[in-house]
């Protein structure tokens, strides 16, 4: 059997998606800066596309700016923030420690360069509240940056309120909502957004588009010079396709978010119930505050890379946050924020679902991760460790 | 693919797997926070490796490394163990990518640590220079 169940990483595109980018390559090929007609017909298109995504995020057809992906989204949002706080010399900037790398390195850079950044703690639940987020602000504060819901355990954050506290204080607030967006309800103006970004291959669009709403009145500065794309916010011809798909994407994922949840629910909480199961595993994030289709369990005493490529042997395609995994020494920094020890870490799996995953599927995985858990302990020298009682469980 | 077909081999049905009660001697290398630890045993007979038995927790190249080493050392003379690179052990396996070699550096070095532990519990001097410490933050 053959289980796609890392669609946290990228999902398959959507038939509606596909059908809707194919005409912009085939027939409407024009540049939309182009005033002959083919050319119109391109930027018609592109303002068809910003106006749907508009509709579906709940803000203005002209806040919302293309990107090439979350990670431009989400480096242009910050660093324009971080442009207009410096003029005013307010260069504090409060994030968390479990951050996408595309923001945690942003804010890396910007501390090389005078800013001060300030990290709140995610605790074990991977929440942060609002009252964290009210005490760290201070006068020079210059921007708030808290992502909707976490890419690896799936916790979602209490965005709203969030906002609320930095609305109230004049501090501009950036979500990134890569893992959000397409999959839970989102309205920028109810939840008091300044900036947010998307990226369509997380719900069903295409790869390499992204985009990044700015409430009216919020600064932003160019990452990329060049043309008057994007109302001279970032220069380079449309990818018009990919902003088509984009639309067509999110369009579809919004008009189905309740039915396709209610389904993911389902299969989600099956999956945690089956492979806790398991002896000394454990739950990574919040159980209910998590994204539809996230499940990240931590077994004790094997190592995720293994994990993942005995699985890909059975078909199954996850994801783990090991060191193996994420190239570097240390594991998933997501995991070590919500306290996780280093060699708890290491042995992480993610599942993340998608309407497309079925309860065999479902069945499947139940039943195959556990053979696999067990031949590794079986081979492990810290699972016999454990099992001789030379060193404590540090999961009960 | 991530390995070659050596590895995924190696990884996927890999030889002397297991513990062995009698083991004359035992090395160990690597820890549970830095994600990989190797734990080798090893039984002698008149300076022979005549079996050899590996635990290993890790990435599918410290499976696969710690297979291919023990493949290369069953049934030969200490002298020959102790010889043993992790080079040797890469071009065996066909070549390990860049950021795994430190895996192939492990399992030398849990050789390394099984042959002196035979020698210190037998007795059996030693020029201490043939095994400075592999140290796993230095393997990496």
């Amino acid at each position: 059997m053959k289980v796609y169940a890392d669609n946290a990483a990228t999902t398959k595109m959507s038939k509606t998606a596909i059908d809707a980018m194919l005409p912009y390559m085939e027939n409407v090929f024009g540049n939309p800066s182009s005033l002959y007609s083919i050319g119109q017909a391109a930027a018609e298109a592109v303002y068809s596309a910003r106006e749907s995504i508009a509709k579906n995020l709940g803000c203005a057809t002209n806040e919302i700016y293309f990107t090439s992906g979350g990670s431009e989204a989400d480096n242009q949002a910050i660093r324009s923030a971080a442009e207009i706080g410096a003029k005013r010399n307010k260069k504090h900037i409060i994030s968390t420690t479990f951050e996408h790398h595309a923001v945690l390195h942003t804010l890396k850079k910007l501390e090389k360069e005078g800013f001060e950044v300030t990290l709140l703690d995610v605790h074990e639940n991977g929440i942060v509240t609002p009252e964290q987020v009210d005490e760290a602000i201070r006068p020079d504060t210059c921007l708030v940056t808290i992502m909707y819901a976490n890419n690896e355990i799936g916790t979602i954050q209490p965005i709203k309120e969030i906002g609320a506290v930095c609305r109230a204080k004049k501090v501009t607030f950036h979500t990134d909502a890569v893992q959000a967006a397409g999959h839970l309800p989102i309205n920028v103006q109810d939840e008091n957004i300044d900036m947010l970004s998307l990226s369509a291959h997380k719900f069903h669009g295409p790869k390499g588009v992204g985009a990044l709403y700015v409430r009216k009145g919020v600064y932003i500065s160019n990452l990329i010079e060049g043309g008057a794309q994007e109302r001279g916010k970032r220069g380079g011809t449309e990818n018009v396709p990919g902003m088509m798909g984009t639309a067509a994407a999110l369009e579809e994922a919004v008009a189905n978010l309740e039915e396709t949840n209610a389904k993911l629910v389902k299969l989600r909480d099956r999956l945690i119930e089956g492979l806790l199961e398991i002896p000394h595993s454990i739950l990574n994030g919040d159980r209910e505050k998590r994204l539809p289709g996230n499940v990240n369990i931590c077994f004790e005493g094997i190592e995720g890379e293994s994990l993942l490529l005995l699985l890909d042997a059975k078909g199954i395609s996850a994801s783990s946050g090991s060191a193996c995994t994420s190239g570097s020494l240390d594991p998933s920094h997501v995991l070590l924020a919500i306290g996780r020890p280093h060699e708890i870490a290491h042995g992480s799996l993610r599942l993340s679902l998608s309407d497309e995953n079925t309860e065999e599927q479902i069945e499947y995985i139940i039943s195959e991760v556990p053979k696999v858990v067990e031949y590794l302990r079986n081979m492990s020298p810290v699972w016999r460790d454990l099992q001789e009682g030379k060193k404590n469980y540090v999961i009960q | 693919m991530l390995y070659s077909e050596v590895v995924m081999d190696h990884f996927m049905n890999p030889r002397n797997v297991g513990t062995m009660d009698d083991a004359d001697a035992v090395g160990e290398v690597g820890n549970a926070k830095c994600g990989d630890i190797m734990r080798i045993y090893l039984k002698i007979n008149n300076d022979i490796i005549e079996d050899v038995k590996f635990e290993t927790f890790g990435c599918g190249s410290a499976i696969a490394s710690s297979s291919m080493a023990t493949e290369m050392i069953k049934g030969k003379p200490l002298s020959d163990a102790l010889n043993l690179t992790n080079k040797a052990v890469t071009e065996a396996l066909d070549g390990l990518p860049a950021h795994k070699i430190h895996c192939s550096v492990l399992a030398e070095g849990a050789i390394k640590a099984a042959i002196k532990d035979y020698y210190d519990k037998n007795g059996i001097e030693y020029d201490k220079a043939m095994f400075k410490e592999v140290d796993h933050e230095h393997a990496h």
